[in-house]
């Protein structure tokens, strides 16, 4: 061994003492950080990721205590410190950057001042000095206009400034280890980019070491040089970044990868694992995974493995023990590849649109009261949501749209369902117009056939309802006496969505996010619905979850006929699902093509810069280029092309004048550049 | 800023144009404002023509506008029982209830805020426990029971604080204060005890509860992180964020303290302007009811202004607009 590793974490064992008893929530488990390494720690919601980090910073909440190992950084043991020793290591020795970046600032005092804060608490410098050096930190995480910013109040910052702040003050006294956790999960993709390049950029050159916390297999496969994997308060599995990504040894690392969709593959489906993560309370015997495990046996569910060396990484998995004969490891990603640009049900080569819209607008007003305006003299001010936007999606297909936060995605989805009456333009179903409520309401018939499902499960399921008086409102009137009633109706919807009968019982709470998830899309099919409009129906989920979901969702969409509007921030997913992507930027379709043509020759620079800015497990290693700039607000948008202030291809036409979409060798392009033949191609793909 | 004032003003004066709409429909329409003032005996000539010298037989808009006027220039109208100015009888009370409900209201906060504080930061110790079962007694008994207690140990048993009254007033100018003689402090203790125990628990509760509640947030958690020492952390990002709320439901808290001083003063007939105004119902003595019902609101208004101008001061994200995004 060539350095003494940075940090040392033996055995650690984190119990909370409960009225039912004690939990184990961390059992025995060990790892190190070597000086100016990024050790990523990725696992489901639930494995105890982010309860090892405040462990390791003595940050548990209580009644969290470490109840057995011993954590050592830097030669000294940290675990055991008291309270006063450990703050004096906190920031100055160990930085923490935290998950939300619109919470993590005091938002009653301005930014400079809790660096300086944070810099007196540590170094020996004056105020002034302090200042100073706040400011250089400021302009070192990329603040435009430092000196003038270090007086503004968190709430003035954007959302991606905030985590910039956050990661100076992370930064404010040189600590030779930091702590992300979830870093960029709160950030739109562009941002995200931005924050992880810069992360990265700083550490290497203060020389500190990370642990990145994440869910995101995408984020740690380009950033990570080692990769944990938790599963239920134990490591897994943990070794370089290219052989846990590329190849597990780990049933659950294998299964995992596998259920991530990847812009750089495609799939008919996601290798699922079925179940989810045990609960504290709840926790196997031997192996945690085995009740999940595709290639559990015997030993598995009476004797806990350790990890122990396989190739160049640690595995606890008993199938790499030198006495097991019986089994031999799954191969990676056994999933079958099949080209997908054409719908998934038969029939449907017409052109004719099923669900069709045209210059849709959707404005809200959120001018403030008229004596505000008065006296300060402003005037109104709308949110121009949607603002113009196209849209024709063929029966059996699946149109999915992508975009950044705040571009309008969901307010597509509402306005067409009609929980929204349109500003403007027109929305037509199988040749019948929606356009406005009175038309809604003369074509109550077609409108059922429209339903919609929403990312929180939890939010949009009546809590005291029983889940079979839940899915059976959706049942209209007119079907509910038809076969053997609506208690028969509701199992078979259960049943279609993989749940059993004797669930409908059962209040939504006793359920998991995906199980909620699945009632919900019961719920939505119980109106017999053609269209389903899926609002982030996976995002609140883990990926294993996720790829359950996803799999439903093809599984339902093939034996109903089923017409999706699948809205994801999510590329990879998008990609995964969809048979035609739309690309929103600022309340319009920017560009749309048949999903491989748009993922390989995309055309609009917002779409390039989309594509070059998302993490994707396809691209371990690889360096992302930078993306410039944030999405501006929809309350003033840029004049003519919204993206020229962040486009490199911008010229004056582009600042005055907004592009109209053209069709260019089947994708529909708004942009000059494109239609003036001076965009460049696409890297080859 | 000035905007922001402007408009919590004007706010402010709706309010009370609502308020004088209702005081001035009760002095209008409830009873027969004539009936009081002549005599069984006069003739119905004599009646209709002082309904007209007092304007009763105008529009009733035209009325309020007046009733409005007079009112900004402190006139409210003659009592029906005591024959006198109830702009006078009003002032000669007044300072009986503000001095009252000040004293309690430095009491509820003084003792509310720090044992809501000490609670939140010490959740375990047992002294922590101990002031939230005792606060508990606090919420719980009802005001005159808490003041019958008083006045029976105290007045009864130990025959050491007086049982009613104020005891001797000084007069500086047109302000009577007991605040300068033994006796009138005495007076003073049990009443503004009384008064104040019920909003010291509740301000207790409240800072206990959002400062718990600030405890928890995410920049508490990360300043822990950087290593700031317990006092910044508490005093300097805790508790600051802990008075935003809580400023604006103790203001409200402290006009419910001089509505609340009704019953105070009954129990310990305190000469203030709550007894006054239970003895105005008594006797039906309309004017007095609702030049009572206008002073209350416009203490409640008044605070409220205060309030949303503390606001404006101590939150930068009303101050301080989102400005430049970049
Ligand atoms: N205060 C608490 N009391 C009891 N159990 C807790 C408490 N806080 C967390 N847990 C449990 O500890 C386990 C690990 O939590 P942790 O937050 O570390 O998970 P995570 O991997 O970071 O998840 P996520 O990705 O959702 O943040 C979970 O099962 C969680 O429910
Ligand atoms: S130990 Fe057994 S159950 Fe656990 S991962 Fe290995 S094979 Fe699966
Ligand atoms: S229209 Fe102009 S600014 Fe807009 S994307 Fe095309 S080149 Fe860029
Ligand atoms: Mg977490």
């Amino acid at each position: 061994m060539a350095k003494a590793p940075l940090l040392e974490v033996r055995n650690l064992r984190v119990e909370f003492p409960t009225r039912h008893g004690t939990l184990v929530a961390i059992d025995d488990l060990s790892l190190h950080i070597d000086p100016g390494e990024v050790l990523g720690v990725v696992g489901e919601s639930g494995a105890g990721k982010s309860m090892t980090g405040a462990a390791i910073i003595g940050l548990l909440e209580p009644p969290g205590k470490i109840a057995g190992g011993e954590i050592v950084f830097d030669g000294q043991r940290i675990d055991n410190l008291p309270d006063a020793d450990i703050r004096r290591i906190r920031g100055r020795h160990i930085g923490a950057i935290f998950q939300d970046p619109l919470t993590s600032l005091n938002p009653l005092h301005t930014v400079g001042r809790q660096i300086t804060d944070t810099i007196v608490a540590h170094l020996p410098l004056t105020a002034r000095q302090a200042r100073t050096r706040a400011l250089e930190l400021l302009r070192e995480v990329g603040i435009p206009a430092a000196a003038e910013r270090i007086d503004h109040y968190p709430h003035q910052f954007s959302g991606g400034m905030r985590q910039r702040v956050v990661i100076a003050l992370a930064l404010c006294a040189d600590p030779k280890l930091i702590i992300a956790d979830e870093p960029t999960t709160a950030l739109d993709v562009s941002i995200q980019a931005q924050i992880i390049v810069l992360l990265k950029r700083l550490c290497s050159q203060h020389g500190s070491a990370i642990m990145l916390i994440t869910h995101d297999m995408g984020v740690i496969s380009e950033t990570a040089d080692r990769v944990a994997v938790m599963y239920a308060g134990r490591i897994g599995e943990i070794g370089p970044v290219s052989d846990v990504i590329h190849s597990a040894r780990l049933p659950y690392t294998i299964g995992l990868m596998g259920s991530i969709p990847s812009i750089g593959e495609e799939v008919e489906r996601l290798v699922q694992i079925d179940g989810s993560m045990p609960r504290l309370n709840e926790t196997p015997p031997g192996c945690r995974y085995h009740p999940r495990c595709p290639q559990a046996f015997d030993r598995c569910s009476v004797e806990r493995p350790e990890l122990i060396a396989v190739g160049s990484s640690r595995v606890a998995c008993w199938l790499y023990d030198d006495s097991n004969q019986a089994q031999t490891p799954l191969p990676v990603r056994a999933a079958a590849k099949t080209n997908r640009d054409s719908p998934r049900i038969n029939g449907t080569a017409s052109a004719k649109p099923l669900i069709e819209a045209e210059g849709l607008k959707q404005y809200f007003d959120v001018s403030p009261p008229l004596l505000t305006r008065i006296l300060e003299r402003t005037g109104r001010r709308i949110v121009q949501a949607v603002d113009g936007l196209d849209i024709s999606i063929v029966r059996g297909e699946t149109f999915g749209l992508v975009g950044e936060s705040g571009c309008g995605k969901s307010t597509v989805a509402r306005t067409i369902v009609g929980l929204f009456d349109a500003t403007a333009g027109t929305i037509s179903y199988d040749g019948a117009s929606l356009s406005t409520r009175e038309e809604r309401a003369r074509n109550q018939s077609v409108q059922h056939k429209m339903q919609m499902i929403f990312q929180d499960p939890q939010a949009s399921l009546n809590p005291r309802w029983r889940v079979s008086e839940i899915v059976a409102e959706s049942i209209p009137r007119s079907r509910r006496a038809a076969n053997g009633g609506v208690s028969a109706r509701v199992g078979e919807l259960l049943r279609q969505v993989g749940m059993s009968p004797l669930d409908g019982d059962k209040y939504p709470h006793e359920f998991s996010g995906g199980q909620r998830q699945r009632i919900s899309i019961a719920r939505a099919l119980g109106g017999e619905p053609e269209f389903l409009v899926c609002d982030e129906p996976t995002s609140a989920l883990d990926v294993s979850v996720q790829a359950q979901i996803l799999n439903l969702m093809v599984d339902l969409q093939r034996s109903l006929g089923l017409t999706y509007l699948f809205i994801s921030h999510d590329l990879a997913v998008v990609h995964h699902i969809s048979t035609k992507v739309g690309v929103m930027y600022l309340g319009r379709i920017v560009e749309w093509s048949a999903t491989h043509r748009l993922f390989t020759h995309p055309l609009h620079p917002y779409t390039r810069m989309l594509l070059d800015a998302v993490p994707d497990i396809s691209k371990t290693g690889t360096q992302r280029t930078q993306v410039e700039g944030e999405v501006p607000s929809p309350i003033d948008p840029p004049s003519g092309c919204a993206f020229h202030p962040r486009c490199p291809f911008a010229n004056d036409r582009c600042r005055t004048e907004t592009p109209k979409s053209i069709m260019v060798e089947g994708t529909s392009i708004a942009c000059h550049a494109v239609e003036e033949a001076r965009l460049p191609s696409w890297k080859a793909a | 800023m000035i905007s922001y004032i402007l408009a919590r003003v004007l706010q402010s004066l709706v309010v009370m144009l609502c308020v004088a709409a209702i005081s001035f429909s009760l002095f209008t329409y409830v009873g027969d404002p004539i009936a009081n003032l002549v005599g069984i005996q006069s003739s119905d000539e004599k009646r209709e023509e002082l309904r007209e010298s007092l304007g009763l037989n105008d529009p009733a808009p035209v009325q309020f506008v007046r009733f409005v006027g007079r009112a900004v220039q402190l006139e409210f109208g003659i009592s029906y029982q005591q024959k006198r100015k109830v702009a006078s009888i009003i002032a000669e009370r007044l300072p009986a209830t503000l001095e009252l409900s000040i004293l309690s209201a430095l009491i509820a906060l003084g003792i509310g805020i720090p044992a809501g504080i000490f609670t939140a930061l010490n959740r375990e110790s047992w002294f922590s426990h101990l002031i939230l079962s005792g606060s508990l007694v606090g919420v719980s008994l009802p005001t005159f029971l808490i003041g019958i207690l008083l006045i029976f140990i105290f007045s009864v048993q130990f025959q050491l604080l007086p049982s009613f009254g104020r005891g001797e007033v000084v007069q500086l100018g047109f302000w009577s204060t007991g605040l300068l003689t033994a006796s009138g402090l005495k007076a003073l203790i049990m009443p503004a005890i009384t008064l104040a125990l019920f909003q010291m628990t509740l301000i207790m509760r409240l800072v206990r509860s959002e400062m718990l509640e600030v405890l928890r947030a995410d920049y508490i958690k990360f300043a822990r992180a950087r290593g700031l020492s317990n006092r910044t952390v508490h005093f300097g990002y805790a508790l600051m964020n802990t008075l935003v709320p809580v400023i604006t439901i103790t203001g409200l808290q402290l006009g419910s303290i001089i509505a609340f001083a009704i019953i105070t003063e009954t129990v310990f007939q305190w000469p203030g302007v709550g007894l006054m105004f239970i003895q105005a119902i008594n006797e039906v003595d309309i004017p007095v009811m609702s030049t009572y019902l206008l002073l209350i609101a416009s203490f409640f208004v008044i605070i409220n202004l205060v309030v949303d101008l503390l606001y404006y001061f101590v939150d930068p994200r009303l101050r301080v607009g989102r400005g430049v995004r970049a």
